[in-house]
């Protein structure tokens, strides 16, 4: 199965606020956002964060053919276990799971 | 028609001066900036200072000052100096006076501070008035009491106020990102909704459009909607550009809390006017039945020394992890047994830059890499200790064998001394909002004559 990189054309993670993180999947086509909301499953998501799927955000947008999704920041912002004060490489966690 | 000119995504990041010109010569209403986030970190907000140099900051608050006089009207920012707190207000005010003084002007300055004192929070927390969002931290008095700042969030009430004392200049601090260009419209009339809702598409300048670097746009309000305008070269919005900047650093694309209600873009439309403007109508703005406003707050989490070493052997970039666990536990142990210090004194880590430095556990990709950078961490609850830890890792990331019966290696120290000492470390230690009865009851408002 494809990595979620082959099929999207951009995928951007940053801070929302100190304690979340929101990953937005541009897909670029209707086709492709077809592929990403029907083929990535929130529950990949949880997996790669290692967090429960009930407190993920998801919203599908065919306007933008965009998927975004929010998670609860694994370390919040800054923390002395924090290792990415903005946010920005969650993108390749999200962008390495593979769409059915 | 109410018109707000915005010169960029925050003061210290520049903009187009052309087209600042052109924003100029189409007479605003106001002009706008934001100052600042929490976005570069705690440290900020717990320090109360800037994140941008006082140089740039000061150019370009001269040159906005400078189209503020000459456009006749208001120039606003809101959390000045990054963070919002007290110290950076009174740091900009002191840019300003500066400015003002060089130039032989003189300007009428409103200074809106945000800064709450612990026990007005402790006291709140006591009656009920504060509320957690999610994910929210633990506080009590005690905890908040260590707060080295706590800021809450201004909305548009506080602004209007500050605008409404006639100033030219308003220095504002910690406000929401949207309050400082919300506010006119809505006192001249404009509905909620498309107020607040250009002003979150406007809060990062140009970064709604095409040539996002260039910053300067212009939000014009008629009717039951608004007009958003890139004035730089060859920037363009279009319906997808401007509704796409909904999902920036926002956790939800279509609802946002602000204090005294929650903006609804959710039946938005966005239509082109041409092929550089788009007109956006729909967004609802459904009121709070209590007025609230979020809390911001940062404390000292501990002193922080860090070492790094570059190992370039491929032996030991091979065996990285293991190589850098036992150094942790022995390092560990020499600290407590010769400071006496407790482990919940201090921490000490070692981040493998190369390998899992940026995701830690969370990294599913294995690779083997030219050279590692490993990235020493000691963390302590005081300087001292901290820097004593941190002597004391020093001698095991340039010397530490993987096992007794090989020579002692030597890994590459890129500077000396291979320990920095960063000083305080901060936290974000609030993630709530305060119920308040008068929007004005957590804020003060002066006005200087400079």
């Amino acid at each position: 199965m494809p990595e979620l990189r082959a099929i999207a054309e951009k995928v951007r993670s940053k801070n929302a606020g100190p304690f979340w993180v929101t990953i937005d999947i541009f897909c670029g086509s209707p086709e492709a956002f077809s592929r990403v909301s029907t083929g990535l499953h929130t529950n990949q998501v949880a997996a790669c964060f290692d967090t429960p799927v009930q407190v993920i955000k998801r919203f599908d947008i065919p306007s933008l053919n965009v998927v975004k999704i929010s998670v609860p920041r694994p370390q919040v912002q800054g923390t002395i276990a924090d290792r990415d004060m903005h946010g920005a490489a969650y993108a390749a966690l999200v962008a390495a799971l593979e769409i059915e | 028609m109410v018109r707000v000119l915005i010169p960029s995504g925050a003061l210290g990041l520049g903009y187009d001066h052309a087209a600042l010109e052109r924003g100029i010569a189409a007479g605003p209403d106001l002009i706008a900036i934001d100052g600042g986030s929490t976005d570069s970190g705690p440290s900020y907000l717990g320090r109360g200072v800037s994140k941008y140099a006082r140089s740039s900051t000061k150019l370009e608050w001269a040159g906005l000052i400078d189209a503020a006089h000459r456009a006749r009207c208001p120039l606003v920012i809101g959390t000045a100096g990054t963070c919002g707190a007290g110290d950076a207000v009174d740091w900009l005010v002191n840019i300003t006076r500066e400015i003002l003084a060089e130039r032989n002007q003189s300007k009428r300055i409103a200074v809106l501070k945000s800064d709450q004192p612990a026990q007005r929070v402790i006291d709140a927390l006591g009656n009920g008035r504060i509320t957690p969002l999610s994910p929210a931290p633990d506080i009590g008095a005690a905890l908040l009491e260590t707060c080295t700042n706590i800021v809450a969030l201004a909305g548009v009430e506080q602004i209007t106020a500050a605008l409404d004392t006639g100033a030219d200049i308003v220095i504002a601090g910690r406000t929401t990102d949207t309050a400082i260009i919300a506010a006119l419209p809505i006192a001249r009339g404009i509905a909620p909704g498309p107020a607040w809702h250009a002003a979150k598409i406007g809060e990062c300048g140009a970064l709604c459009a095409t040539n996002p670097q260039s910053g300067v746009i212009q939000i014009d309000w008629q009717g039951d909607g608004f007009t958003l305008t890139p004035l730089a070269d060859g920037a363009r919005a279009t319906p997808h550009t401007v509704s796409a900047h909904m999902l920036y650093e926002n956790a939800d694309p279509y609802l946002l809390h602000e204090p005294g209600g929650t903006l609804d873009v959710s039946a938005a439309q966005y239509d082109a006017i041409d092929d550089s403007r788009v007109r956006v109508t729909g967004a609802r703005w459904h009121p709070s039945d209590s007025y609230t406003v979020k809390l911001e707050g940062a404390r000292i989490a501990g002193y922080q020394t860090v070492v790094l070493a570059l190992i370039r052997d491929p032996h030991y970039v091979t065996h990285a992890q293991a190589w850098a666990d036992d150094i942790v536990a022995k390092c560990t142990q020499k600290a407590r047994d010769r400071t006496g210090a407790r482990d919940s004194d201090f921490s000490v880590e070692i981040r493998l830059i190369g390998q899992n430095a940026t995701l830690g556990a969370l990294e599913q990709h294995v690779a083997t890499p030219i050279e590692i950078g490993a990235l020493g961490l000691v963390t302590a609850a005081t300087p001292e200790l901290s820097a004593e830890i941190g002597k004391m890792l020093n001698p095991y990331l340039l010397h530490h064998p993987l096992t007794q019966d090989e020579e002692v290696p030597t890994f590459a120290f890129p500077f000396s001394p291979a320990e920095i000492n960063r000083g305080a470390v901060y936290e974000f230690c609030l993630n709530h909002v305060m119920h308040l009865d008068d929007p004005m009851e957590a804020f003060t408002l002066e006005v200087i004559d400079a």
